[in-house]
């Protein structure tokens, strides 16, 4: 018969967390599996081969988006692309989180892919990185004996490299309202296509201003400007306190490039992806303003 | 001329099989206990191989063969969809072999594996053990040509492929009396057709020892003489069915599967085997766009009067010569006809590389040369402070116009009109008044370009079609052609035609297809824009004859001369008032059952078109462009096509708005790229490679001034190519309108956008 | 490995054992004879082999056929009755969205289910609903006005429902 197969040796299917933080703690070098849009493909590409899987899936609980008594808010690791994108409270309280799961491939795979995997995937390009680190989000990771929490700003170790330790799941995405309540965000995602592909540059701004002609808080969470997702502290920290202008804005962008460590490859020079972040960072803040209720500048 | 069919919109002949998931395409079939091919290929991009150890391989269980060079036939053979020439000089380069012994590129097949599903025989191709001598690498035009360059072909040691051009008029002397020579350098990058299907057959010897091979092709009837010349093998063993395919845009007009398939199901005893490249695979061993670099001189008298033209061209062409100098060649052919310098010279020159072979694809060498020309044109405008349209209008060709080189003459010819229509329609008087001297963050601007094609291959190549029909009981028609339907339209066109001439409508010609080389009519193929022209004048011919059979026997029954008798509305009619004699449902039933004069009505026919008409064509695009990000929007985009007389008005803005949006990615997107040093290819799938999505294609719109062409089939020229062929130069002309750059190098993608504008000074406002 | 699983297509039951390496659109083409799902990739980039699970397109190519366990999945071929095509398809038919048909049966079960959907949508939100789909042939143009063909006719007749429930 013919037929294309992936190359799965094992295949497990948890039914509850706790079932499925056991059988990891038993089998630790299972590959966990949620929406399977990049573990999938790395088998086609035999960069996974004859791999056991251990599907979480079907785990309902981790699914939800939830809003706790003190609007913290809880996203739960698979919730899909479409389901974020979708969700009135994510839509009233993050828009930008909306904003990035929209840019993010195309309508079918948001319908599978999963936030939770675009950020243990560890990828600079994933499209809900720049945002969740612009965020301050934090990553409720579990295993059968603990659990810890980790800001996003520390997970992410290297190229497709995170701090999940042997046996850990990650069960929910944590965001304060201390840092998502009165800011006005934006993400600029800069690709070729406007479907249906990868950031060249992935640019998160969000700010909150004081007196309305200030800024308060300024952060800036980028995707593919190093080999992780990055925040661009050197220019946050200049932006406190500085009166909301052009002037302003310019210099926040050219600061920003100072935390990136973007290189040269087939898909975009360093120079040009430098280039960008000046200008995506000052276009995105100049949006981020107005929605934080500031007023328009050229 | 008032017709009944012809003209009108009528809906897709297979649009229902299609909508409803009941066209089959040769994925769709399975025959019992198919096993699978796959390919091994080289990871060097030239490398002789010394020594295969297969042992392992053919050890694992589920495999049922390897096979490698010393395996298969030893027979160079040529896989381009051309026809057979008798002539041996004007045959295609034979230059290939089913499994190589060298490695010309990256991908190059040295061995593969039958086994019983894909795993086991993505399994055993890693179990195989390959030793290879690299050999430096052609990975450019320039390495391939420099003094001490390897031969990637032993038998073309200079690694030139062909560089035969043409020349008329006397050039030197053309140039001496120009006021002015412009020089300008051109390249255009190597794209990839990416129909959505991928290249897929499978095959097995049926009971009477023939080799059936079913594939996804343009060419059922060539695929069928190259692989029996490339086994070695009489061609009547061989058959080929072309079920529904998915598109090919010119990489299915060339032979990439089926010998090895063929190969395959004989060392498995004859066992249907399924050879079905990978998206990853379909981009790099089947067929390319030619990257060509140009150099152009142009003398021009101050007015604006193009006197010479000399235009040197370097053509790309890849590990294999597959179609070869025929791309450079014919655009160049085809380019003649637009513009009237005195002199011209053409010195092209198609040269191997160590990169995947470049083929047929939509406009044949067109879409590059004519990047280059209008590019050129357009510069000349700026430098002689003259308004683009009106350096074209100056120098275009006329109806009458005879090329200098050929009996070929223009007898139709709506070039102004569509110049004249995209000029109102994009309002570039007003727009081009309003975007002069922009200075900010977004510029706007305006451009266009022109274009001439031909309809099918002739003089170069022969044009024979073959039309059947064969008329039902019911009064309904079977027509059979040897022209295949790829998505282009062909049968709809074709069934319109028959009704056409027979007075039915078009639900009663039930088009085959399918093309089967036992039975379909022999005709080589899709491609050159030639079936409506072309094939149509067979299908046309074929209904004619019917047409005269049935009235001849309306005669035979009613003594009604036929003369005085016509074909309207499913009857035989007078021809004089259109009172109806009878049904002519009535005139099949007696052609079939009469006891005495039974004789079902049929024709069979062939036709040498031994003639060819030009189409023309204008694109009038408006873009805006990001200067801080390079980023180019496209506004509007015209494509004003004459194409003589439209057929159907629905199926022909499908083919516009489909070329036009492959122009588009042309001239923004798309690319594929190779390691510098290794000549891996970097981007081979769709994620990578950027096609473009519904949301990058802006609102095409189709325009058509209707020529009438005599020679054609009621009226028509040549379609589905053309509208690739200009959007690219016109968005580029743009550019150069909103921003005063001059790109010379395709795509204009975003990066290469923000370094020429950087390049240019217009960044330097903010001292970056 | 194998498994069993449960599942209706095209509203038919079917209990099957499936290899847990096999993609449902292997198992849809090769086991169960719906060739509607066309494969152009195989890795989620083309959106030929689109099928909607639980009334959700989705790539069937990188969905494992185990997932579809208890699921709902509808082709391409379920979609006519009794030889009577959907607004969907005539549209599709109509608008001459269809060139060489190898996208078609995909961006016909997005469009159903956007259309099942009911929201009144912009046309660059249709645009943004279909972008998953490759097509090399058509340009978008006649698919987009095919979709917003069927998609208008569906406001129209919920507003329709509107107003008759108004009536009552
Ligand atoms: C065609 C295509 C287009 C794409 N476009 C984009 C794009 O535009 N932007 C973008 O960012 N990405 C894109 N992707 C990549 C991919 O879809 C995303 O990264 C997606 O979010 C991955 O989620 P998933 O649920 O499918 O992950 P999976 O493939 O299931 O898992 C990804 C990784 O995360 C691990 N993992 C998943 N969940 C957990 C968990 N809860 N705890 C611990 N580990 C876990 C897995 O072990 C695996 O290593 C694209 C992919 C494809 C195929
Ligand atoms: S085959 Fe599934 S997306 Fe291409
Ligand atoms: S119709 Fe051919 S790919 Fe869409």
């Amino acid at each position: 018969m013919v037929s294309e197969m992936y190359d799965i040796k094992e295949y497990y299917e948890a039914k509850n967390l706790e079932q499925a933080l056991e059988t990891l703690a038993a089998d630790p070098g299972l590959t966990v599996v949620a929406g399977g849009t990049d573990v999938l493909i790395k088998m086609h590409h035999g960069r996974i081969e004859k791999a056991r899987l251990l599907s979480i899936r079907r785990i309902a609980s981790l699914a939800g988006i939830t809003v706790g008594a003190d609007v913290t808010i809880g996203i739960g690791p698979l919730a899909t692309f479409t389901r974020l994108s979708r969700d009135e409270q994510i839509k009233e309280n993050l828009p930008i989180l909306v904003e990035a799961a929209l840019s993010m491939g195309g309508p079918q795979i948001r319908n599978v892919a999963t936030i939770g995997g675009n950020i243990c995937n560890g990828a600079t390009s994933a499209d809900s990185a720049p945002t969740l680190f612009a965020l301050n989000a934090r990553l409720v990771l579990k295993s059968k004996k603990d659990e810890r929490i980790v800001p996003i700003n520390e997970f992410y170790l290297g190229p497709g490299k995170v701090d999940l330790l042997p046996g850990e799941i990650l069960t929910e995405i944590r965001i304060d309202p201390a840092d998502y309540r009165g800011f006005g965000g934006h993400y600029i995602k800069f690709s070729m296509r406007k479907a249906m592909d990868i950031a060249t540059l992935g640019v998160a701004v969000t700010c909150r201003l004081a007196g309305g002609d200030a800024f308060a808080d300024v952060r800036i969470g980028l995707g593919v400007a190093g080999p992780t997702p990055l925040r661009c502290r050197e220019a946050e920290e200049f932006a406190r306190g500085k009166v909301v202008s052009a002037e302003t804005i310019a210099e926040i962008g050219r600061l920003a490039v100072k935390s990136t460590r973007a290189r040269t490859s087939w898909r975009a020079s360093r120079e040009y992806r430098e280039h960008l972040v000046v200008e995506l960072v000052q276009r995105a803040l100049k949006t981020a303003v107005v929605r934080a209720g500031g007023v328009e500048i050229a | 001329m008032s017709y009944q069919v012809i003209g009108k919109s009528v809906k897709r002949v297979d649009a229902v099989a299609k909508v409803t998931g009941k066209a089959k395409y040769t994925g769709d079939f399975v025959e019992k206990d198919m096993l699978v091919g796959k390919i091994l290929r080289s990871p060097y991009a030239h490398a002789r191989v010394k020594r295969i150890n297969t042992e392992k391989a053919r050890a694992l269980p589920g495999v049922e063969a390897v096979l490698t060079c010393a395996d298969v036939p030893h027979i160079k053979f040529a896989t381009a969809g051309h026809p057979y020439a008798l002539d041996p000089e004007h045959r295609d380069i034979e230059d290939r072999l089913i499994l190589t012994d060298k490695a010309r590129f990256v991908g190059d097949a040295v061995a593969a594996v039958v086994a019983r599903d894909e795993l086991t025989a993505a399994e055993a191709l890693k179990l195989i053990e390959v030793e290879y001598e690299e050999l430096p690498s052609l990975l450019s035009v320039e390495a391939a040509l420099a003094e001490d360059a390897p031969a990637i072909h032993e038998d073309r040691p200079d690694n030139v492929i062909a560089s035969g051009g043409y020349a008329y008029g006397d050039l030197e002397k053309s140039m001496q009396e120009s006021d002015l020579i412009f020089e300008g350098e051109y390249e255009t990058g190597i794209v990839q057709h990416c129909q959505l299907e991928n290249h897929n057959s499978y095959a097995y010897v049926d009971g009477e020892n023939r080799i059936v091979i079913v594939s996804s092709t343009q060419i059922p009837h060539i695929v069928r003489r190259v692989v029996g010349q490339a086994l070695g093998i009489p061609w009547g063993r061989i058959r080929v069915i072309k079920p529904y395919v998915g598109g090919g845009f010119g990489s299915k007009q060339d032979v990439c599967l089926e010998p090895l398939n063929a190969v395959m199901t004989l060392a498995v005893g004859g066992r249907p085997v399924r050879l079905e490249l990978t998206r990853e695979e379909c981009m790099i061993d089947t067929r390319t766009r030619h990257a060509i670099k140009y150099k152009i001189k142009t003398g021009v008298s101050r007015d604006g009067k193009i006197n010479a033209v000399h235009i040197t061209a370097i053509s790309n062409n890849g590990a294999y010569a597959s179609h070869g100098h025929a791309i450079a060649s014919s655009g160049g052919a085809k380019f003649r006809y637009l513009y009237t310098p005195q002199a011209m010279k053409y010195e092209p020159r198609t040269v191997y590389t160590n990169l995947p072979v470049a083929g047929a694809m939509r406009a044949y060498g067109c879409p590059q040369i004519f990047f280059a020309f209008e590019s050129h044109l357009d510069e000349i405008a700026r430098a002689l402070n003259m308004d683009p349209i009106a350096l074209r209008e100056k120098n275009l060709v006329q109806v009458g116009h005879k090329d200098p080189l050929s009996d070929t003459r223009v007898l139709s010819c709506g070039i102004r009109e569509c110049i004249a229509r995209g000029r109102e329609l994009i309002q570039w008087d007003r727009k081009k008044a309003l975007y002069k001297n922009q200075t900010g963050d977004r510029r706007r601007g305006l451009g266009m370009a022109c274009f001439s094609y031909q309809s099918g291959t002739f003089p170069h190549n022969l044009e024979v079609a073959g039309a059947r029909i064969v008329l039902n009981q019911d009064g309904s028609v079977q027509l059979q052609i040897g022209a295949t339907e790829i998505g282009q339209g062909s049968d709809t066109v074709f069934a319109q035609m028959v009704a056409e001439v027979l007075g039915i409508t078009v639900d009663m010609v039930h088009v085959i297809s399918t093309q089967d080389t036992d039975v379909t009519p022999f005709d080589p193929g899709a491609y050159a824009s030639r079936q409506t022209y072309v094939t149509g004048m067979a299908v046309r011919k074929a209904a004619l004859e019917v047409k005269e059979k049935i009235l001849d026997f309306v005669r035979g029954m009613t003594d009604i001369p036929a003369g005085a008798l016509d074909l309207r509305e499913g009857n035989v009619v007078y021809a004089h008032s259109g009172e109806v004699v009878m049904p002519l449902a009535e005139v099949a039933m007696q052609s079939y059952y009469d006891p005495v004069f039974s004789s079902p009505i049929t024709s069979d026919v062939s036709n040498n078109a031994r003639i060819n008409a030009m189409p023309y064509g204008a694109t009038f695009a408006e873009v805006e462009v990001d200067i801080k990000t390079g980023k180019i929007e496209v506004l509007e985009l015209f494509n004003i096509h004459d194409s003589g007389k439209i057929i159907n008005h629905q199926l022909a803005e499908g083919q516009v708005y489909g070329g036009a949006a492959m122009g588009v990615g042309y001239a923004l997107y798309e690319q594929l790229l190779f390691d510098e040093k290794t000549g891996r290819p970097l981007n081979n799938n769709l994620l990578d490679y950027k096609l473009p999505t519904i949301m990058d294609i802006p609102d095409i719109k189709a325009v058509f001034v209707e020529t009438n062409e005599p020679t054609g089939p009621f009226g028509a020229k040549a379609l589905g190519e053309p509208p690739a062929i200009t959007p690219a130069p016109a968005i580029r002309n743009a550019v150069l309108d909103a921003t005063g750059v001059a790109f010379r190098r395709l795509p204009l993608n975003p990066q290469h956008v923000f370094e020429k504008l950087k390049e240019a000074g217009l960044l330097d406002r903010d001292g970056e | 490995m194998l498994k069993r699983i449960s599942f209706t297509v095209n509203e038919q039951e079917v209990s099957m054992e499936v290899d847990v390496r096999e993609s449902l659109l292997e198992v849809l083409r090769n086991r169960l004879g719906y060739t509607g799902a066309k494969k152009g990739c195989g890795v989620g980039e083309c959106g030929a082999c689109t099928v909607l699970v639980d009334d959700t397109p989705i790539d069937s190519c990188i969905y494992l056929a185990v997932w579809a366990d208890g699921k709902k999945i509808r082709t391409v071929e379920g979609l006519a009755k009794n030889g009577e095509l959907t607004e969907v398809q005539k549209a599709f038919v109509d608008e001459g969205a269809v060139q060489c048909g190898f996208c078609t049966p995909g961006l016909i079960m997005t469009t159903t289910a956007l259309v099942e959907r009911g929201e009144k949508l912009s046309r660059e939100e249709i645009k943004r609903e279909l972008s998953g789909h490759f097509c090399r042939c058509t340009g978008y143009k006649q698919i987009l006005h095919a979709a917003e063909k069927c998609l208008n006719n569906i406001c129209k007749s919920n507003e329709g429902q509107q107003v008759n429930r108004e009536d009552n």
